[in-house]
């Protein structure tokens, strides 16, 4: 598989090289396949609280399967990712998936989350608010559109406080206030000290790395 | 702790919303054991001795009916993979699992099961002791269940395959279910075998299902 890369130190902006902080996340060499498939190889970043680093690539270039690394779900085939502790942070992690409950209200599925995840961030109503989608707690949530949806998975990172997001193309099938909320999360998490990384086609202004998965 | 009991209130609240959903499994565990006075003939004497494998049968065949629902829907809308950072470990999460399935299938069986007594002409004693059976057995059959589900809950067709493959560790549970109601007065041994495998069972069964769900994700 050809690969492009641009590493964190190499990053476009070259925030990074300014970033004094100690490395949060670094990996290395990083190698993965997917059914047989090698997906990518060679991969390397390294990470600092405060940095924000897309992937980018065309589809199937292995961005999702990258995030499912990071998370601990799929075992690399080679390379190293090292989070710099005694063991694997828990982190939050928004897949195409949404993990929400078309039975529950919006309320119940993310008063679950925040129990289950640790109740260290905001009340569910509260997140609800934030996310804008403010007066339908109460509503099923089978009965959101596609976007709500994603806004309602979204609300489940502000219900528990953690460090690192993976988000996996947070913008899909948001609208346009939809994608400045993105932008916003984002930009908070980044400011009290977080790591995000998004595997996106769309721009998310703050990036301070992009990695080139696939044929550029 | 929250973590777990909030993840065994969500099953709970999801199977009652369910409706009628929950309700299948009890309804065909009652079809099941009331098909057999049709079946073999109303000979009370005959229905009597057979009817303690009859329940067992039927309580078996409703349990693993019910097997492919313990992960699948968690599956299929991710939050299966979010479980892998929750608060507690994904051998907890499994854990919590367990004990709601056994409340949504196990439990309303035993409240099912005098029902079957009566249709069975079973008498009060042969159905308190069939109760009791039930009731140190069927963790084992969930525990064995729990196991099946998580290692057959990544192939897109496993709803077949997770009652095969458990079906050898189940017949123990049977043939001392069965033989703890007909053992002679004061004998208890079929009765601790039974709570026994229950008790090993169950402990085990977390932490090879979470096994069998890291790797069926990768």
């Amino acid at each position: 598989m050809n690969m492009a890369l641009a590493s964190a130190d190499r990053g476009p902006l070259g925030m990074a090289a300014m970033n004094p902080a100690p490395a949060l996340l670094s990996v290395e060499n990083l190698a993965l396949s997917r059914g047989g498939r090698q997906l990518f190889a060679g991969v390397g970043f390294v990470l600092r609280p405060g940095d924000f680093l897309l992937l980018r690539g065309p589809n199937g270039a292995g961005k999702s399967s990258l995030l499912l690394a990071l998370a601990g779900i799929l075992r690399p085939d080679g390379g190293t990712i090292d989070w710099h502790a005694p063991e694997p942070p828990k982190l939050h992690l928004v897949g195409h998936q949404a993990g929400v409950k078309t039975r529950l209200s919006l309320i119940e599925n993310l008063g679950f989350w925040r129990e289950v995840n640790g109740g260290s961030g905001m009340r569910p109503e509260a997140a609800i608010e934030a996310v804008g989608l403010g007066g339908l707690g109460s509503l099923d949530a089978g009965y959101l559109s596609a976007g709500q949806t994603k806004r309602l998975a979204l609300a489940r990172l502000l219900v528990t406080d953690r460090a690192i997001w993976l988000l996996d193309e947070p913008a899909a099938s948001l609208d346009k206030a939809g994608d400045a909320l993105v932008a916003r999360l984002v930009g908070d998490r980044l400011a009290s000290g977080g790591v995000v990384i998004a595997a996106t086609h769309d721009d998310i202004a703050g990036a301070t790395a992009i990695v080139m998965l696939g044929a550029a | 702790m929250t973590a777990f009991l909030a993840l065994i209130g969500r099953d709970l609240k999801l199977a009652l919303r369910g409706g009628a959903d929950a309700l299948t499994l009890v309804l065909f565990f009652v079809m099941a054991g009331a098909i057999m006075p049709f079946a073999i003939g109303p000979d009370r004497v005959l229905l009597a001795k057979l009817g303690p494998g009859i329940v067992w049968i039927a309580a078996f065949l409703s349990m693993l009916l019910g097997l492919d629902r313990l992960f699948r829907a968690d599956e299929d809308d991710g939050t299966l993979v979010l479980f892998r950072h929750a608060a507690i470990p994904l051998e907890a999460v499994v854990g919590g699992k367990v004990v709601a399935h056994w409340l949504l299938t196990a439990l309303p069986v035993l409240l099912a099961s005098p029902l079957l007594a009566i249709l069975l002409s079973m008498d009060a004693a042969a159905w308190g002791k069939t109760l009791l059976a039930l009731l140190l057995g069927t963790p084992a059959l969930t525990a064995f269940g729990t196991i099946g589900a998580a290692v057959t809950v990544s192939l897109r067709r496993g709803g077949l395959l997770a009652p095969v493959l458990i079906l050898p560790l189940c017949i123990p549970v049977l043939i001392f279910g069965v033989a703890s109601i007909a053992a002679p007065e004061g004998s208890s041994a079929a009765l601790l075998f039974l709570a026994a495998l229950s008790l090993v069972s169950v402990a085990f069964c977390p932490f090879a299902a979470a096994m069998a769900l890291k790797v069926g994700s990768e």
